[in-house]
């Protein structure tokens, strides 16, 4: 399987930096403002941002984990049936402005399913995406991310894949080749 | 895909906790622990089933069960139909196999299904196409009511393995019984049954469960007692002088609780005869997960759909 290292762990580290003044500037001290990090992969990126945001500048973050399984449209068009993940939202969002966080964005359908998980905690005021890193020309929904870490051009044999530290050992972001069998 | 985790059930329907692996089953706990956070949310549905349509047949009289499966395809978004004998063409002599295929024919992917006879749910799934699910068949099995009494042993108790369950009463005419043996055998649990011998089967310690038949010692060694009914309506003869006296001997009372030195789980598959195999205090204190049992119940058929709706064939081609 081919490889190619897209973020290191530095230049990694100035995109979340970069990512977290660019919040800071549009929501002011996030007192309504909600975060939801996308299950599974979306969550790591999710609690480095919410970590930062709280060093940077010392205001309490609400922040909750979604999982979107059971609203993907692709159920049943597997062979064995989508295993979920655990959903930790324990407020409403109503009238909040909710930030969905997620590492890859490729084709958008994950994200379609996570604005129809959202809708089950309440109406927000209006919802962006941030995502660190964008696959344009890949969309096969109208979705677009409000922050971006990083966009690339890739074709679909090929694979994003986000390491992260506490999980992975490592942290950086790195571009796989795939075998077709093994999509 | 990177970030789609996919497992797989090793059965296509849910004849019995007799054909599930300890895999399946754990499976099927941990699919439930997300479905149980969804039930308590504001907004209790999700779109996952949306495409399916649901028969739940019962051939025999439920409130609980019906209604508790009922609510977990709606709320993953099926489209239910409901059936009972009573107001149907097997009164005017139709097969079952033909009751159910004409209500295939009509498009229904998945079928619910309560008959009096043991057996029937197996005899079913080998002559239809839809997937299957035992919604309890005579005194044989009724999976998805041991799936939620280990799913709320699990909640209370944190884990299966080594705890001591006692199963109390009515043993010979129970589904509830023989799917809690098996089940509770499968996760490493002990299991005692206890109860009049003339309710107790003949040859019940062949499944490897413990038999006592004095209540007291039964209670000082479980962890658990879940306390069956007296199905009266199964019993062709008196298997005990009186009620009364079966109340006496192996109802489970405040005072007996109080008597032991540690806390035990009372559980109680429903509907109960309350003064009878359980008093109201018991019933109605801390000890009892009655209701735990029936909004677990909810969760863990959600779960059991959710598994078993299979792959969608027409949108495939």
């Amino acid at each position: 399987m081919e490889s190619r290292v897209i973020l290191s762990d530095k230049q990694l580290s100035i995109t979340l930096h970069r990512l977290c003044h660019q919040l800071i500037e549009n929501h002011g001290d996030f007192s309504q403002t909600v975060f939801l990090g996308l299950q599974p992969r979306g969550i790591y990126l999710a609690r480095r941002i919410v970590h930062m945001l709280k060093d940077l500048c010392g205001c309490s973050v609400t922040y909750g984990e979604l999982d979107i399984t059971f609203y993907r449209d692709d159920v049943r068009r597997h062979e064995s049936p989508l295993i979920p993940s655990t959903t930790k939202v324990d407020f409403l969002i109503e009238n909040k402005k909710v930030v969905l966080i997620d590492d890859v964005l490729f084709t958008g359908r994950t994200i379609r399913a996570g604005l129809d998980a959202m809708l089950a905690f309440g109406r927000p005021t209006f919802v962006e995406l941030l995502v660190l890193v964008d696959r344009r020309f890949s969309r096969e929904l109208p979705i677009q991310p409000d922050y971006i870490g990083k966009v690339i051009d890739a074709i679909d044999s090929e694979r994003v894949k986000v390491f992260w530290n506490e999980n992975d050992g490592l942290d950086q972001v790195t571009l796989f080749n795939v075998q077709q069998k093994n999509e | 895909m990177f970030n789609k985790k996919m497992s797989n059930i090793s059965v296509k329907h849910l004849l019995g906790i007799k054909y599930l692996t300890a895999a399946d089953i754990q499976l099927i706990l941990d699919t439930a622990e997300n479905f149980k956070k969804i039930i308590n949310r504001p907004i209790k549905k999700v779109p996952s089933l949306r495409d399916i349509t649901i028969a739940n047949l019962f051939f025999e009289n439920s409130t609980r069960t019906r209604l508790s499966f009922e609510l977990a395809e709606k709320r993953l978004s099926a489209d239910v139909v409901n059936f009972s004998a009573a107001s149907s063409s097997v009164k005017k002599g139709e097969t079952l196999i033909d009751t159910v295929n004409n209500i295939l024919a009509m498009k229904v992917d998945m079928v619910v299904m309560r008959h009096p006879n043991p057996g029937a749910a197996v005899f079913l799934s080998q002559h239809v196409k839809a997937a299957i699910i035992n919604a309890g068949d005579g005194a044989h099995e009724h999976p998805t009511q041991a799936l939620l009494d280990a799913f709320s042993i699990r909640e209370r108790l944190g884990e299966l393995a080594g705890k001591k369950v006692l199963i109390l009463g009515d043993i010979l005419h129970s589904r509830v019984a023989l799917s809690n043996i098996f089940l509770l055998q499968k996760m490493g649990a002990e299991v005692m049954v206890c109860g009049p011998a003339t309710l107790i089967p003949k040859y019940i310690g062949s499944l490897g469960v413990l038999v006592e038949s004095d209540l007291m010692r039964a209670l000082a060694w479980c962890d658990v007692v879940n306390t069956l009914r007296i199905q009266l309506e199964r019993q062709d003869i008196r298997y005990f002088p009186s009620i009364r006296e079966y109340h006496m001997l192996y109802g489970v009372t405040l005072e007996k609780l109080n008597k032991l030195d540690k806390n035990i789980v009372v559980m109680h598959p429903g509907p109960i005869n309350r003064g009878v195999e359980i008093t109201s205090d018991v019933a109605d204190s801390k000890h009892a997960i009655i209701l735990d049992q029936v909004e677990n119940g909810v969760a863990v058929r959600m779960a059991v759909l959710y598994l078993l709706s299979g792959q969608a064939p027409e949108i495939q081609n």
